[in-house]
């Protein structure tokens, strides 16, 4: 296919047309699901998203309960038919392709799902058999998105059962765009800014570094140190790189430290940090060195072997983070 | 945030009601089981290599799953009686290995035996999914 861009406004107006020209087609016959909805792959969706409501699962419960046996998730819906791993060559659809390949063409090659819309009307008992039926319900004209200039292209998928009695619909909308037409992520962020802020991200607490969260929530900065010759260590691990014993505690550091190294973050900014955003590697008077944040001071007056001194930032309830402070040197 | 049991009554509900948070830790593990749980094999939810020649920095929670944890997000709150009848998300910032997802929702209608969740997952870039639930409680 060599379609190029529609760039003139009759361009653009015929390529319209020719989307347009799609609107109210279906997606060849119907599809069937592989299977009929079951209990092993019930479980198995709720292990993974890690549902505990047994009226999926315990059947005691479940007839107990206002669905009277047990049942699937109905935001499992998807998944009753989906294509698996190895799809059959007769599991795409003619109309679908030819949409796909005239976007494609056209240079909106890049797709997102922006929009997805359930409704029930019957619960996915085990026996259920779902089969789909997708049409094309709308394709919008060229729109100026944040990610991109693009198209929006909604589909509206209908499941029945074996008696081909409704179960479900789905409108779901994807936009295929042109990569590199979004407007600039400042601009982006700014119509995106949200009302408060995010919780500033977790840290990856593991089994070997958990002492380390714990003893900032409490304000106290803790070095690992290798019980066997007695050498610090961080970031912590299991084992002494100097010795490689097992063996290990801990000990309470001064929080004197200067500057190593450090870096002023201005992009790709995220909602939970002010921006520029400096972030040091400080070594400790101890010797250990470790990444922070700076506190009372501007990034253009932070230099290297600046002496600074630890203090703890209440992020939120939950988090509590080391970061330094530069210290007057008094003469 | 645990399971309710017990569950809620049509009776107990009240506009403005706030559903307990729950703060869900992106693992790699969980973006690669739920997938996999959800038959969807696409490799921009396993594999790193292909998802970042696909140009994006790592693999991601793929919409099926967000579905499951928008609809376990809503009956851990409202139990073993409620009865979900429609589920409207608006997809934003992907949900990346790392990063913790947090999701919050308030009792924003409630008419006939009928009540509508608003529902929101924000990450560390953002919101991933905003949206509304409507579910049915038993009124007696």
């Amino acid at each position: 296919m060599t379609t190029t861009t529609p760039t003139t406004e009759d361009e653009k107006a015929a390529f319209l047309a020719k989307l347009k020209a799609y609107e109210g087609r279906t997606y060849g016959p119907p599809m069937r699901g592989p299977d009929p909805v079951n209990q092993a792959m019930i479980r198995h969706w709720v292990e993974a998203i890690g549902d505990e409501n047994p009226v999926y699962v315990d059947p005691d419960a479940a007839a107990r309960s206002v669905h009277g046996g047990i049942v699937a998730p109905p935001v499992s819906l998807q998944a009753w038919v989906m294509r698996g791993f190895r799809p059959a060559a007769s599991a795409t659809s003619d109309v679908q392709d030819e949409i796909m390949s005239l976007l494609n063409g056209a240079g909106f090659t890049s797709v997102v799902a922006t929009n997805c819309e359930q409704e029930y009307f019957k619960e996915l008992h085990v026996g259920t058999h779902l089969s789909t039926t997708t049409t094309v319900e709308s394709i919008s004209e060229e729109k100026a998105t944040g990610l991109g200039v693009g198209h929006f292209l909604t589909t509206l998928v209908r499941y029945t059962d074996e008696h081909d009695d409704l179960v479900a619909t789905m409108r779901f909308r994807i936009l295929k765009f042109k990569p590199g037409t979004g407007r600039s992520a400042t601009q982006a962020k700014t119509d995106a800014e949200p009302a408060t802020r995010p919780p500033r991200p977790r840290p990856a607490v593991t089994q070997d570094n958990a002492f380390f969260f714990e003893g900032a929530q409490q304000h106290k900065l803790l070095i690992q140190r290798c019980s066997s010759c007695g050498r610090l260590r961080h970031p912590p691990g299991p084992a002494c790189p100097s010795c490689r014993s097992y063996d290990w505690d801990t000990v309470e550091a001064s929080g004197k430290a200067t500057v190593y190294s450090f870096v002023v973050n201005h992009y790709p900014q995220v909602p939970s940090f002010d921006y520029p955003l400096a972030v040091g590697l400080f070594e400790l008077e101890e010797g250990t060195r470790l990444v922070a944040n700076f506190v009372g001071v501007e990034p253009d007056a932070i230099e290297v072997g600046m002496p600074v001194q630890v203090e703890f930032v209440e992020h939120d309830a939950e988090l509590t983070l080391p970061a330094f402070r530069p210290v007057q040197v008094t003469a | 945030m645990t399971f309710n049991a017990t569950g809620l009554r049509y009776d107990d509900v009240d506009v403005g009601d706030e559903l307990p948070p729950l703060d869900l830790p992106l693992t790699r593990s969980l973006i690669v089981a739920t997938a996999i749980a959800s038959r969807d094999y696409q490799d921009v939810h396993h594999d790193p290599g292909l998802a970042q020649e696909r140009g994006s920095k790592d693999i991601f929670m793929n919409i099926l799953s967000t579905n499951g944890f928008v609809g376990r997000f809503v009956t851990d709150w409202a139990g073993p009686d409620a009865v979900l009848k429609k589920v409207s998300i608006r997809l934003g910032a992907p949900n990346y290995p790392g990063d913790t997802m947090r999701m919050t929702g308030s009792v924003t209608k409630k008419a006939d035996g009928l009540v509508e969740v608003a529902v929101r997952g924000a990450n560390g870039l953002g919101d991933h999914v905003s949206g509304t639930v409507t579910l049915e409680l038993p009124r007696d």
